[in-house]
């Protein structure tokens, strides 16, 4: 993850290539551009504490440092150091499945030209919790760990088909023709998942502690294996900004402008698929990341994917961790998990948005 | 969302009386394509009477045609009753077979309303957020105060229309007027309906875990939409839902084909864009939400009828969308109650499973063989 932010740190270090939009248009020069940076930095600075607030909040609060002396000077015999030991799992989860969210969002949202994306609507829930019912119906697979491949491999499959579906035609994968392929597919392996509940009551009674989606409860042997796959997608999407930005413009400028469509839009994908099927796979379908980060960054940023993108990767694990360390507290001694809290949280911040009038243009 | 405002001319038309003046010919093919259209909005009527017999008819139990006039005669006017027979059609059979029909046809209009309305082919009740609204007050009923039956109802009808009421007051309001304004209202309200659709999945979701497991299941089978509960009570109080709204929907039609037009040229033509656009949405909510008060939020049907229904009759027609709905429901639960068991060892399976699994692949082909942009 620090890897995506130092690289989106130095861009502004090229503010002379001018952003194809008429919003930044001449004014958005080298100014705006360090002003950007400096937010982006204090973001990454919330982004800090919150990780450290992750490690020490929860049913035994420590102080903070001892979080730090933790790190600094361990004791195994300490328990205060093994409590914090034990949250670094699903801290670093909590990172690394929120800025996959955020990114995959942002970046759905640019290729599909639509406010309404977010991985959801390309089949990946669906995909993942159709493969998980099986997993568990057929096979028996009742642990975190087990989940992770059965839900990387659905997602990655419904993914796929949608794109194919959608592109389909004269006029390839229009972002309309990729919404509609999307949530015609998602309903349908619903559906489908929905027939194995309603015939098995202890497959439900397993799957729905995984439809929540959280990241508690994962240790290390769920998070290691996801790491190649969501390094290899933030890279695919970082590297898109600009390719975002002329397809934002419609197809056809954005042909105009030398950019081979179909190719950048089928590789953003690949990366889209990447990215929110391993967080998928790892903490479970967590609504609402993907959809409302993008939509709070463009109030920083303006229309420009090169700072939308670096932006959502970081503000989005903040609402991910925020909401995990909200979710551990409102009902102590039991927990919220994750993925409830930030659509309570991520909702209302939408509705703002949406109230504004900004929210939905692009 | 094809609303083409010209007429293609037809030259076969033309050929054998010849029109005095363009409007004229205009005329005349209007009146041929409104008969075809009629004729095949028929043709729908007709199978919805066919599949509504075919369901009590025939299934798991077959019923013969003189004994089920004889049940009926005989359940009207106090008669003998034929033993078991009797019990099963008119307590289970009929008024499933009634639901099934009412709710396709409340399920389809709606959601050719919202549809026309929004200019938006994904804006059907259960993406706006309102079928969640229903969902997740049934679940809190059902798991928080164990509730059952026409509580469920109760709590479903009043989630539905709170949710709407909230979604219509967040997208309305701050609004400018102006040129093209009227779309972004739109989008505003399917913005608004996904943000709140989204959090009150997360509610059921996390509600459903809090549960006792036979609860949960009870729970699920009341989110997939089923008709396993049917009852004449249900029925009544569906019947008289929609002998207000019917008519209403009449009376709104004319005003919607012209705010079709965009909201200018209506105004132009003398509509008072707003308060329609309000009326709509009140009976396309409404419509939406006793559908899924009695049966649950049955996916996809909204969603579905509007584009089968302007493929088969060629325009977009109100009264198309709602028998292809009846339709969809009548077939799905058809196959649900008789079919399934037989393939699952015995599990009926909710309607809405199977709308979903067979309305999907269908949303694809359309997708698939339709080349225009817009499905």
């Amino acid at each position: 993850m620090n890897h995506g932010t130092t690289t989106a740190v130095s861009r502004p270090g090229t503010p002379g290539t001018t952003v194809p939009s008429p919003a930044t248009g001449a004014s958005g020069g080298a100014a705006a551009g360090r002003k950007r940076a400096a937010w982006l930095l204090a973001a990454v600075v919330v982004l800090v504490l919150l990780a450290a607030t992750s490690l020490a909040v929860g049913a035994r609060g420590l102080p903070l440092g001892t979080v730090l002396e933790a790190f600094t000077r361990f004791d195994p015999a300490n328990g205060d150091h093994a409590v914090v030991h034990a949250r670094i799992p699903r801290t670093v989860l909590g990172l690394l499945a929120g800025g996959a969210l955020g990114l995959a969002g942002a970046a759905m949202q640019g290729v599909a030209r639509n406010p309404l994306a977010d991985p959801g609507i390309m089949g990946v829930n669906a995909g993942a919790a159709l493969a998980v019912v099986t997993g568990i119906y057929v096979f028996g697979i009742a642990s975190f760990s087990g989940y992770i491949w059965f839900a990387f491999l659905g997602a990655a499959v419904a993914a796929v088909v949608v794109y194919l579906i959608a592109s389909l035609g004269r006029d390839g994968a229009t972002p309309v023709k990729l919404a509609l392929a999307g949530a015609a597919l998602s309903a349908g392996l619903f559906s489908l998942m929905n027939v194995i509940l309603v015939s098995s009551q202890d497959t439900l009674d397993r799957f729905r502690f995984w439809q929540v989606g959280g990241v508690a409860g994962r240790d290390w042997s769920v998070v290691l294996p996801g790491l190649p796959f969501l390094a290899v997608g933030a890279a695919i999407v970082l590297l898109t900004g600009r390719i975002l930005n002329s397809l934002a413009l419609g197809d056809d400028i954005a042909r105009g402008l030398g950019q081979r469509v179909g190719l950048t839009r089928a590789l953003t994908a690949l990366g889209i698929v990447l990215l929110c099927g391993t967080a998928t796979a790892l903490a479970g379908p967590i609504g609402f990341v993907g959809l409302v980060i993008p939509h709070a960054v463009r109030f920083l940023t303006g229309p420009d994917y090169r700072w939308i993108l670096p932006f959502s990767l970081v503000l989005a694990p903040v609402l991910l961790l925020g909401a995990d360390i909200i979710g551990r507290v409102v009902l102590l001694p039991g927990e919220v998990p994750a993925g409830i809290m930030t659509a309570l949280i991520g909702a209302p911040v939408f509705v703002w948005l949406v109230r504004r009038g900004k929210g939905a243009g692009l | 969302m094809t609303l083409k405002a010209t007429t293609p001319t037809r030259p076969d038309a033309l050929s054998d009386r010849a029109p005095k003046t363009a409007s004229q010919g205009l005329d005349l093919i209007g009146q041929r394509r409104g008969r075809a259209g009629l004729n095949r909005t028929s043709v729908l009527a007709a199978g919805v009477v066919l599949l509504f017999f075919a369901s009590v008819l025939l299934g798991s139990y077959t019923v013969t045609i003189p004994d089920f006039f004889t049940i009926v005669a005989n359940h009207l006017t106090g008669g003998a009753k034929i033993p078991g027979a009797s019990f099963i059609v008119m307590e289970n059979k009929l008024p499933r077979a009634v639901i099934g029909t009412m709710i396709g046809l409340a399920f389809g209009l709606a959601g050719a309303l919202f549809q026309t309305m929004l200019r938006n082919p994904l804006a059907s009740p259960d993406i706006i957020g309102i079928s969640y609204g229903a969902s997740a007050a049934a679940v809190v009923a059902i798991v928080i105060f164990g509730a059952s039956g026409a509580a469920v109802s109760g709590a479903a009808l009043g989630g539905a229309l709170g949710v709407a009421a909230l979604i219509y007051a967040i997208s309305s309001g701050t609004g400018m007027r102006g040129a093209g304004r009227g779309n972004a209202a739109g989008n505003r309200l399917v913005l608004a309906g996904v943000g709140i659709a989204a959090a009150l999945h997360a509610v059921v979701n996390f509600l459903m875990t809090r549960a006792d497991i036979r609860t949960a299941a009870d729970a699920l089978v009341w989110l997939n939409g089923s008709l396993n509960s049917a009852s004449w009570d249900r029925a009544a109080v569906l019947f008289l839902a929609l002998a207000v709204l019917l008519p209403a929907v009449a009376v709104i039609s004319g005003p919607l084909r012209l705010l079709e037009l965009g909201d200018d040229t209506a105004a132009g033509l003398g509509i008072r864009v707003n308060p329609t656009r309000l009326a709509l949405v009140v009976i396309a909510v409404t419509l939406a939400a006793v559908a899924t008060a009695a049966a649950g939020p049955v996916s996809f049907v909204a969603f579905l009828a509007g584009p089968i229904a302007r493929r088969f009759t060629r325009k977009a027609s109100l009264p198309a969308s709602a028998l292809v709905g009846a339709l969809i429901v009548l077939a799905a639960d058809y196959f649900a109650a008789n079919i399934a068991p037989l393939l699952l060892d015995g599990t009926a399976l909710p309607v809405g499973v199977v709308t979903g699994a067979l309305g999907a692949p269908f949303l694809l082909w359309l997708l698939v063989t339709n080349n225009r942009k817009d499905a």
